[in-house]
């Protein structure tokens, strides 16, 4: 099981803006990757597909029980909740979060609860403040946290919720997340605070 | 990480995480055990994320702030006992359900059970029985009504009772109509509910066919054996082993050629059973026991 595992959540919206992150990890990035974007039940395939278009990693649905490996990109299906569960995954149906399922918080704090301190999470912009507890859990846990710069974000609203929720989290516009990442992701920098 | 114990009294710092998930996670399996122990329902085997999600969401609407508080009361209140047992294990879920898995029962299984002179049917894991009534429905509108039985399964009375009341709020009818629609339904999907006091109750002819029956896929053993077995979005809030118990219940459960349904996100792939089984639609996750 790789130390390190990043997190990321946010809308539809952020489509363009992960592809431009995962297009500048490289191919051994050495944590894993897991993303959480609202999308409806019945969306398909394709924002596999559309985030794959870049990236050096390989990208695709998880499925339930799925082991956790590094260097490897995982994207949340339709209609279930996608939750950390020490090396593997494991996929809910419970009840929406804010109307989203998949949610953030789900992702997030199941990490936060079962990773703590090696979780890297990061908040992309999107309308729907869901999302910021979850954020909030992985700073309280000792995780590090980002969000996308309000400033640069098509929807403020969940950057800006995760900076209520987590005044100390790092505040990055776009083309400096993936640097970030793989800093961090090594492990050349512990957590902020 | 520290081989010693967390303190008991954990003070703000950055060292606090570790330590308070840490007790979190002991009374997680406290309450299991006591839970087992007290009431006979054993969740020793179910995905420990998802239950601590439930566990907690039960501890909040109990207004506890600690999972040994809910543990307590648990063990010393039948009640409240009833009412975890239903924040853990029903997942409220809609009617027809990814409409394209309903559509490719009624075009690729459905046909298969019409050529037995009667079909036995379950819904392991019915929960709140959306999906039941819309398997009933299938069945009425496919001919099989007269022939076939559906087994509904769930594992506390408390549970069935909601599947067996077929109550649901008018407000999701139109989503629900939708979702038959696009399953390939063609009637008045009105036809099949009353609509009373912002409730819809659906009709008594739709549970005519159904026994309602309790079953735990964790403890229980197979009771009979059946053309078409339902399990879907139950098994993922499993771990593997107790996965890998009730595949190979469902799989003693069907006879050969019976057909077997998870949720969209399961899979056959990497179990015990994927030699023996064929896929008859990979996407809706649609099996047939070819041995």
């Amino acid at each position: 099981m790789a130390r390190r595992i990043v997190l990321i959540g946010g809308s539809l919206g952020a489509t363009r803006v992960l592809q431009a992150v995962l297009g500048s990890l490289p191919a051994d990035f050495p944590a894993p990757v897991a993303i959480v974007l609202h999308r409806g039940a019945e969306t398909g395939p394709e924002l596999c597909t559309q985030l794959a278009r870049d990236a050096k990693m390989p990208v695709e649905q998880a499925f339930d029980k799925q082991p956790i490996e590094p260097g490897r990109v995982y994207v949340a299906p339709p209609g279930y909740h996608l939750l950390v569960d020490g090396g593997h995954f494991a996929l809910s149906v419970d009840e929406p979060v804010q109307y989203a399922r998949p949610s953030i918080d789900a992702l997030f704090d199941s990490g936060a609860a079962s990773r703590g301190a090696d979780v890297i999470a990061v908040a992309l912009t999107s309308a729907s403040s869901e999302g910021a507890k979850g954020a909030a859990a992985v700073v309280a846990r000792g995780g590090a946290l980002a969000v996308q710069d309000p400033a640069s974000a098509e929807a403020r609203r969940l950057p800006e919720a995760v900076l209520a929720a987590a005044p100390s989290c790092a505040v990055l516009a776009p083309e400096r997340i993936a640097p970030w990442l793989a800093r961090l992701a090594a492990g050349e920098e512990g957590p902020p605070g | 990480m520290s081989p010693e114990p967390p303190p008991a009294h954990v003070p703000e710092g950055s060292d606090v995480p570790a330590g308070r998930d840490a007790i979190e996670a002991i009374e997680i399996e406290l309450l299991l055990e006591g839970v087992f122990r007290r009431y006979g329902y054993d969740f020793r085997g179910y995905a420990a994320a998802s239950m601590r999600r439930r566990v907690l969401a039960v501890a909040a609407a109990e207004k506890l702030t600690t999972v040994s508080a809910l543990a307590g009361r648990l063990l010393h209140d039948p009640d409240a006992f009833e009412r975890f047992l239903i924040g853990v294990t029903v997942h409220t879920t809609e009617m027809f359900r990814d409409p394209g898995f309903f559509h490719a029962l009624r075009a690729k299984v459905l046909p298969h059970l019409r050529t037995y002179a009667f079909a036995r049917i379950w819904i392991a894991g019915c929960s709140s029985g959306e999906e039941l009534y819309s398997l009933a429905i299938l069945c009425e509108e496919e001919g099989l009504a007269e022939r076939c039985r559906i087994y509904a399964t769930d594992l506390s009375e408390a549970v069935l009772a909601r599947a067996r009341g077929g109550i649901y709020p008018l407000s999701v009818m139109r989503a629900y109509t939708k979702n038959y629609q696009k399953a390939g339904g063609a009637r008045e999907f009105s036809e099949y509910y009353h609509a009373h006091e912002g409730a819809a109750r659906f009709a008594e002819r739709l549970r005519e066919h159904v026994v309602f029956a309790p079953h735990n896929l964790a403890t229980d053993g197979s009771f009979n054996e059946f053309q078409l077995v339902l399990c879907r979005n139950v098994m993922i809030y499993f771990k593997r082993a107790l996965q890998e118990r009730a595949l190979k219940l469902l799989d003693d459960s069907l006879l050969r050629l019976g057909v077997l349904a998870l949720g969209r996100s399961e899979s056959l792939r990497f179990t015990p059973l994927e030699p023996r089984y064929e896929a008859l639609d990979e996407r809706e996750r649609i099996y047939r026991r070819a041995s």
